[in-house]
């Protein structure tokens, strides 16, 4: 029912932001990884607002049988936001947005999966957008490859999702739903961060192109930032094991030494 | 040339491993001259190979495995089993029937039927179709009495133990059948209930502390602790949760 | 639930020559890399239509019509007409188009037609106005593809644009509340010429305007609109593949050129 109106000032002349960030700030992120017991892997993350839930199943078995590929793993997504997730009530049905988005956020994802491991079969991936704050895109898929990861499928690299944009005169980094609806423009990607490639890219707003540089390089930094994030949150989930094991692979070494 | 990790280090997808000359194991592939992680698990380091041991994956079936599946579809021509691999499994007529005979549903469902579970060995698995079963051997067949639970397919190997190390101790401490499926089932058939209860609960707790060291000793103990409140009376029967994947 | 796409099986010979052939500087048609199909603008196909454009790059054959209705306005822009944007994927154009409602690169090719026009804010959306709050035009937009070989976005966009250019408003009063028409008519009030530039990436190289073939064996596409003032107003990265930073500042840059020339076969 509350519709979302443009705030007196977006960003003051110091460059604070309408949530007290700085321009170059990226909202609260917190990640989850292993949180549904059903699904292959899942993921949680809460950026800003944002509050986005990703489950993978796969590989698995493709049915309808002609929809599987010969030689490599067929990759579905679907992103779909909760009727409750914005502030008027979405329908549940899938709209237009969400379709391309569905799209998009599938072909951020595949250049980084071995789908070639896993001929005939599919690898499920379900982003739901519990509540939504802008930037949902880039929220989902950095949840979607720990999940992704979580469930096991073999990656070249974990993917990370963020966007800059220009709010008045300023270009700023990962903005909310405020900035993205009344500010300048908006550029989401997606970077596989070893190789610096981006598998994602869109841009919607006015940018010359010396504006679109540097909104360009201050997102690909931005997914860096989450990257280092990500493989904390990997390394979190499997602590108990990995310092166990640390601690055994040292022990070993010590008694070598011993016997020796 | 140099290693970027020592062994049993916990590594993620697209962390570079090594740069030289090195071979890429499981769960890593090359690029140019860098070995790089496809899947988070702890790195090993054997000789010149770089491998990582993923600490979840599916279950890829392997020629000779030994598998626990479900009869999930009947077709003219046997029956399809789910044995938890990207792939369903399948597991014909021919292999259980030797004369020729009349396919009929009617037939076929006395043999397996849907829903029933078989211990099975997969005999031929290529990229082109999925897995083949057979239930002809010692030991294989429909599973009539006992209970099948789900653990991770990567925690199997700590399960059976060096040269079967601890699945030996588990049988020798507790009067159950223990049938260890590659695919990540186990069935495990004792006389009592609580003997079956037991074992279940021994393997969820390998399945949690896989890699522990002094593990066997510790089930041990912990059988043994068990048993002996149960001969003092205090039956605490254990709520283990399975999940019939 | 978007799904890997079953893609065209294309013969490895012909890929491989196609490689080669771009390695070289040059297409399967004679093209060079940076180089468009022949352009055609036929305005003003469809009388019926209060806007049209049929457009033909190369063998791609795209109609587009504007049809102008009166509606009400959007609750958070009371005061603003609306601008809608549908792409059909018509089963004639392709053996692989399938008769339904718009699948996903039909609604992706939407869009980002829709989102040239509108972050270049081409229509004066408040222009359209009839009463504040009540009453608006919309003007719907449908893009019809006629035959595809390749490069839908730019032949889509090209039309859209230019079926708005010659779009006639009716003249028309509001009269205690009823909208009442005129006789005449006057063109829309558009403030912008935006231009859609698409360029595919293939062996490591990019190629502008990229036929069918070419599509069928790229890694992925990336398309850039552009406005009269070297604005970029929308970007849409496409495809299986990645680019490098280095590569998108490269394509912006061609975008640039190409979108000039472009904006002036329009003017002619």
């Amino acid at each position: 029912m509350f519709q979302a109106q443009p705030p007196e000032k977006l960003i003051d002349e110091k460059g604070t932001r309408v949530d007290g960030r700085s321009p170059y700030d990226l909202r609260p992120i917190k990640l989850e990884v292993g949180v549904l017991e059903n699904a292959d892997g899942s993921a949680y993350i809460e950026q800003g607002k944002n509050k986005i839930l990703v489950a993978v199943y796969g590989p698995r078995e493709v049915h309808p049988k002609h929809l599987a590929l010969p030689d490599r793993a067929t990759i579905r997504c679907r992103y779909h936001m909760a009727p409750f997730s914005t502030d008027t009530r979405k329908s549940p049905a899938p709209s237009r947005r969400e379709i391309e988005l569905s799209k998009i956020i599938r072909e951020a994802l595949e250049p980084s999966v071995f789908a070639e491991l896993y001929p005939r079969t599919t690898i499920d991936v379900f982003i739901e957008v519990l509540q939504s704050d802008g930037g949902t895109r880039g929220a989902g898929i950095t949840a979607a490859s720990l999940a992704l990861a979580d469930a096991g499928i073999p990656l070249r690299d974990l993917i990370v999702g963020c966007a800059a944009g220009k709010v008045e005169d300023w270009i700023v980094l990962d903005l909310n739903d405020l900035e993205d609806k009344f500010g300048n423009a908006d550029l989401p990607v997606a970077l596989l961060p070893r190789s610096s490639e981006l598998t994602l890219l869109q841009m919607d707003g006015l940018l010359s192109s010396e504006e679109f540089e540097e909104a360009l390089k201050l997102a690909t930094e931005g997914c860096r930032q989450i990257h280092t994030m990500q493989r904390e949150a990997l390394r979190q989930k499997y602590s108990a094991v990995r310092e166990v094991a640390e601690e055994e692979a040292v022990e070993s070494e010590v008694e070598k030494k011993e016997e020796a | 040339m140099p290693i970027f990790f020592e062994k049993k280090q916990l590594v993620t997808p697209g962390e570079l491993l090594a740069e030289g000359d090195y071979i890429a194991g499981d769960n890593t592939y090359k690029e140019d001259d860098k070995i790089l992680a496809s899947r988070v698990g702890l790195i090993g380091i054997e000789g010149q190979i770089l491998y990582v041991t993923a600490l979840k994956g599916c279950y890829i079936p392997s020629v000779g495995d030994f598998v626990i599946g479900k009869v999930i579809d009947i077709s003219m021509s046997g029956w399809v089993v789910d044995i938890n691999a990207p792939y369903e499994a399948m597991l014909f007529v021919s292999d259980v029937i030797e004369r020729s005979f009349n396919p009929q549903k009617d037939v076929l469902t006395q043999i397996y039927n849907l829903g029933d579970l078989v211990k099975a060995k997969v005999t031929a698995y290529d990229r082109t179709r999925g897995p083949i079963l057979t239930t002809r051997g010692p030991g294989l067949g429909k599973i009539t009495r006992g209970r099948v639970i789900g653990i991770t397919p990567a925690k199997i190997p700590r399960v059976i133990g060096a040269k079967g190390s601890m699945v030996n101790m588990l049988k020798q401490e507790i009067n159950c059948y223990i049938g260890i499926g590659q695919n990540g089932r186990i069935l495990v058939s004792g006389v009592t209930p609580e003997d079956e209860d037991l074992a279940i609960l021994a393997i969820r707790k390998i399945e949690a502390e896989a890699h522990t060291l002094g593990l066997t000793d510790r089930i041990r103990e912990l059988i043994q602790e068990v048993k002996s409140k149960r001969e003092g009376g205090n039956v605490s029967s254990s709520t283990s949760r399975e999940t019939d994947r | 639930m978007s799904i890997t796409p079953l893609g065209e099986v294309v013969a490895r010979i012909r890929q491989k020559h196609l490689a080669d052939l771009i390695t070289r500087g040059k297409r399967l048609d004679g093209r060079g890399l940076a180089d468009y199909r022949e352009i055609k603008i036929d305005p003003g196909v469809v009388e019926k239509a209060e806007g049209s454009a049929l457009v033909n790059i190369g063998n791609t054959k795209v109609m587009a019509g504007v049809k102008i209705e009166p509606g009400e306005p959007f609750p958070d822009t009371p005061n603003e007409g609306i601008l809608t944007v549908n792409a059909e994927l018509v089963p004639l154009a392709s053996p692989t188009f399938e008769l339904g409602p718009p699948n996903e690169n039909a609604i992706e090719l939407a869009r980002v037609v829709d989102r040239g026009l509108r972050e270049s804010k081409t229509l004066d959306l408040p222009k359209l106005c009839i009463t504040p709050g009540k009453k608006v035009f919309v003007v719907f937009i449908d893009i019809y593809i006629l035959n595809h070989d390749g490069n839908l976005v730019d032949a889509s966009s090209l039309a859209a644009l230019v079926a708005l250019l010659n779009t006639k408003m009716p003249n028309y009063e509001v009269i205690e509340g009823a909208l009442e028409f005129k006789p005449g008519h006057t063109q829309l009030p558009m403030q912008k010429i935006p231009i859609a530039v698409t360029l595919a990436k293939i062996n490591g190289k990019l190629v502008v305007d990229p036929a069918l073939i070419e599509e069928q064996v790229m890694d992925a596409k990336i398309t850039i609109t552009v406005d009269q003032n070297e604005k970029i107003c929308a970007m849409q990265k496409s495809g299986l593949g990645v680019f490098t930073v280095d590569m998108v500042k490269e394509a912006v840059g061609l975008a640039l050129e190409k979108a000039k020339e472009i904006r002036a076969a329009v003017a002619a």
